[in-house]
């Protein structure tokens, strides 16, 4: 569990954090969003102290990081940033070893461990002995993430990770990254200004703005029920697909009504899905649907989801 | 052919002192360069987190860069002698710039992603310095390295001025015998090394990414070992040392005599006339070569050892004019012959003394003797036509010209064109055979032995006395290149070993004999 307290930052000329406190809970994807500039990246460095707070303090599990051996800390949690910062001079294997080889890691505990990365990351083998200025863009990122990830630490910090591929890599990277079982098992803070990246990734989002945060909540809080006309603007230019990515089925339960019997035929998908990925399933196949939660199921088709949907949203 | 087959003869003969010149080359080189890389690394780290810093140290060791070597070299003198101790340090100023110039760069090139993410994985700072910065940096540092390296080999040529060694010894000693198979076989050598090193270091600068940190981990022992090849000489305190200029080194009438006339051994080091006399005054050096007219004899009180075996042979200063000159303008003749007889060796060691100590322009020395001897008038502008006159590149001969130049335009109706500091001897006799310059002063031993190249048959005949000497070159000189030695001077330039007069008078040393009798007496 990481808190910050009132935690301040300021540079000679601004103010880059202004007295922001947050709590970030074990295991949850935490993702600060905000525009340019607005001390996204200060914030998240004040917590492995690559940047010293001019003001406030932070706890890791209720220790003050203040008291820690900045090193230590450090190894302790995984970072990961937009360039990379990979070791030109490193192989793939080397730079992914790095932090186990601070930690004196034996040689085959550390091998096994970056092959085992290596393959949850989809890079082949015989990268192993490269240099990174020989993998693309999309690789080099990869590797990246499994040097964030090799020491197994709880807490893992992210500067727009994926921030400096193209579109399509940056999916293919970020999806592959969320079906890591690593994904869901740390405390991820995640720095980006990519607001369908926030959606897609976010347990809890926390917009900031001129180095304030304005409002911290769920993906959906912040669509239905924003805290002011910032919140509200901000979202506004994406606003209906956002909408879909954050709401579940399971949140429109109540308002789904079941009128079929024979339910035997369709269909089942879990109530964990996001009315998107509903849709996205409708438009390859406009074949109603049963969705089951807790044990009960409920029959679906375009029509009925759309209505349910809107009604969600009336009473929010 | 023939050039190149006895250039390589000389090689040959003269490997013994190739070798080691080329090793004391090599060891000056390296040497000073690893003072400046175990000082000029750590200042450029230093300087690449101190922007502030950075431009005070850079700023120095730029301005150190643009001092001409010789004068760096001249400055070390009072501060640390002549040897070794102050060309390697001269040689290590100069390699300084490079070293923490590119040390600052490479560094400040490094990726600064790179970095936050070497600090956000735990690096320590130390840790990012030996594993992430300078491995980085490595390539432009190494490109430092080399230019430093390149400069001191070329550099280092010029320590034998301060008898520090090296292959300057054969340059410069060839220059001044006009002896060009010794000049390559200095100056061969020499450029071969800078090649071969910058060959070399290009190598370890291309190799790839995995071999750097053994390179980096190798450099420090492949630079010890080569500065250890330079045994640094011993500088005993009670043992006499001497110093000779490269070109008394290689001379019958200079240190060769010395070994086989008078069986003289002596400890010595070769070095410039520049610093040399001073080197004596300073109790660096206790026997120098040098000339007995020379200004600095007084400045520094030396003296003169008696040649009693007559191994140098005379010097008499004359002005060696152009036979078509006389013929042409007979009344010249005369009037550069009224300084015939007007100077001495003490008169000449004072005039010397005056510019090269004092200060004093040639020309008011020039005036004022001729003056006081009742010889000097008004310039009387005529415009009978032009003569001209030239000198070589020391006080004395601008002082000599000065005077003939006064004389001539008050006595007749000639001007005169001067063209001074003609370099050494073969760029004035070659001006004067090639119609450039109508009279210079020269002297009778350079002639006969510079010129001439007499045979040591000739020599022995001569007997190094005075008389038979100005006959014979005057005689040589009409018949072979139709130029004529007017009356000698007066004074005598020879070659002379000198030493402190206190050390004279207290070991008793008066003669070249005395010198060697006591050197085997005292110094088994
Ligand atoms: N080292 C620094 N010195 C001075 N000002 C700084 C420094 N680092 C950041 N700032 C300023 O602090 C403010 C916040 O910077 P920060 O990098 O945290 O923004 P950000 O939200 O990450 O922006 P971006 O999305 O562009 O990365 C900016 O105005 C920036 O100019
Ligand atoms: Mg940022």
């Amino acid at each position: 569990m990481i808190e910050a307290r009132n935690i301040s930052k300021k540079f000679k000329q601004q103010t880059a954090v202004d007295a922001i406190s947050f709590t970030v809970n074990e295991s949850e994807n935490f993702v600060l969003l905000g525009t340019s500039g607005c001390g996204k990246t200060t914030t998240l460095k004040m917590i492995n102290r690559l940047i010293e707070p001019t003001d406030g303090e932070i706890f890791i599990n209720q220790k003050n990081i203040r008291d820690e051996n900045a090193e230590t800390l450090r190894r302790s949690i995984g970072y990961a940033l937009q360039n990379t910062g990979l070791f030109p001079h490193y192989t793939v294997a080397e730079n992914i070893a790095v932090v186990p080889k601070l930690f004196k890691w034996s040689k085959e505990k550390i091998r096994s461990r970056v092959e085992e990365l290596m393959s949850k990351l989809h890079l082949s083998k015989e990268y192993y002995n490269t240099y990174p200025n020989e993998l693309s863009g999309g690789q080099q990122q990869r590797v990246g993430l499994a040097r964030a990830l090799a020491a197994d630490a709880a807490i893992l910090l992210m500067d727009e990770p994926f921030g400096a591929l193209d579109p399509i890599t940056r999916t293919h990277v970020r999806n592959d990254f969320k079906n890591l079982e690593e994904f869901k098992k740390k405390t991820i803070v995640l720095v980006t200004h990519d607001v369908q990246e926030a959606f897609d990734l976010a347990d809890r989002i926390c917009l900031m703005d001129k180095g304030k945060i304005i409002q911290v909540g769920t993906p959906a809080t912040l669509l239905f029920k924003p805290a002011n006309e910032f919140v509200q603007q901000f979202f506004n230019e994406q606003r209906l697909q956002l909408e879909y990515k954050s709401v579940t089925l399971k949140m429109i339960w109540n308002f789904l009504n079941d009128g079929v019997d024979d339910k035997s035929l369709l269909k089942e998908i879990t109530s964990g899905k996001n009315i998107w990925q509903v849709l996205e399933n409708f438009s390859l196949n406009d074949e109603a649907m049963l969705v089951r939660n807790n044990g009960v199921t409920k029959k679906i088709n375009y029509a009925s989801l759309m209505k349910a949907f809107n009604d969600y949203k009336r009473a929010n | 052919m023939e050039e190149q087959q006895s250039l390589l003869e000389f090689m040959l003969q003269q490997r013994g002192k190739l070798l080691d010149q080329t090793i004391a080359h090599i060891g000056l080189t390296f040497t000073s360069l690893l003072i400046a890389v175990v000082i000029g690394l750590p200042l450029g780290i230093f300087i690449a987190r101190r922007k502030k810093a950075a431009t005070v140290v850079l700023n120095i060791a730029g301005i150190l860069q643009t001092i001409p070597s010789i004068a760096l070299l001249g400055f070390m003198i009072p501060l640390l002698g002549i040897g070794p101790l102050p060309a390697i340090t001269a040689l290590f100023l100069y390699a300084l710039l490079p070293i923490i110039r590119n040390t600052y760069t490479g560094i400040n090139e490094v990726d600064a992603n790179v970095l936050e993410a070497a600090a956000a994985m735990g690096f320590s700072k130390w840790q990012i310095l030996t594993k992430v910065e300078l491995p980085l940096a490595f390539p432009v540092i190494l490109a430092g390295i080399r230019t430093a390296t390149v400069i001191n080999v070329g550099v280092a040529t010029l320590a034998a001025y301060i008898a520090a060694g090296g292959l300057g010894e054969f340059i410069f000693g060839g220059i001044s015998l006009n002896n060009t198979n010794m000049i390559l076989a200095g100056a061969i050598p020499a450029a071969l090394l800078a090649i071969l090193f910058d060959f070399l270091l290009s190598r370890v600068q291309k190799i790839n990414l995995k071999k750097i940190r053994v390179a980096v981990a190798l450099m420090p022992f492949i630079i010890l070992l080569l500065s250890s090849f330079y045994a640094i000489p011993s500088f005993e305190k009670n043992k006499l040392l001497a110093g000779f200029t490269p070109e008394f080194m290689g001379r019958e009438d200079g240190y060769l005599g010395l070994k086989s006339v008078y069986k003289l051994n002596i400890r010595n080091v070769v070095i410039s006339d520049a610093v040399m006399y001073k080197a004596a005054y300073e109790k660096k050096l206790d026997i120098i070569s040098g000339y007995s007219t020379a200004g600095r004899l007084k400045a520094f009180d030396l003296v003169t050892l008696y040649d009693d075996k007559k191994i140098f042979p005379p010097y008499y200063a004359a002005p060696l004019i152009r036979n078509d000159v006389l013929q042409k303008y007979p009344e010249v003749k005369d009037v550069l012959n009224m300084l015939s007889g007007k100077i001495n060796d003490s008169i000449m060691t004072e005039l010397n003394y005056k510019v090269d100590y004092l200060k004093q322009s040639p020309e008011t020395v020039a005036k004022d003797f001729l003056t006081k001897n009742n010889l000097y008038r008004q310039p009387r502008n005529g415009n009978k036509g032009t003569i001209r006159f030239g000198s070589k590149i020391f006080g004395e001969q601008y002082i000599l010209i000065n005077m003939y130049s006064m004389l001539i335009e008050g006595y007749t109706d000639l001007k005169v064109d001067t063209k001074t500091g003609l370099g050494g001897t073969k760029i004035c006799f070659d001006a004067m055979t090639n119609d450039q310059i109508d009279m210079y002063p020269e002297y009778t031993g350079t002639g006969l032995l510079a010129i001439l190249n007499a045979s040591a048959k000739t020599l022995d005949h001569l007997k190094q006395n005075e008389d038979s000497v100005y006959n014979y070159v005057s005689d040589q000189f009409k018949k072979k290149y139709k130029l004529t030695w007017l009356k000698p001077i007066g004074y005598n330039n020879a070659y002379a070993l000198m030493m402190r007069r206190q050390q004279s008078n207290e070991l008793n040393v008066h003669s070249i004999t005395d010198l060697t009798n006591y050197v085997n007496e005292n110094q088994k």
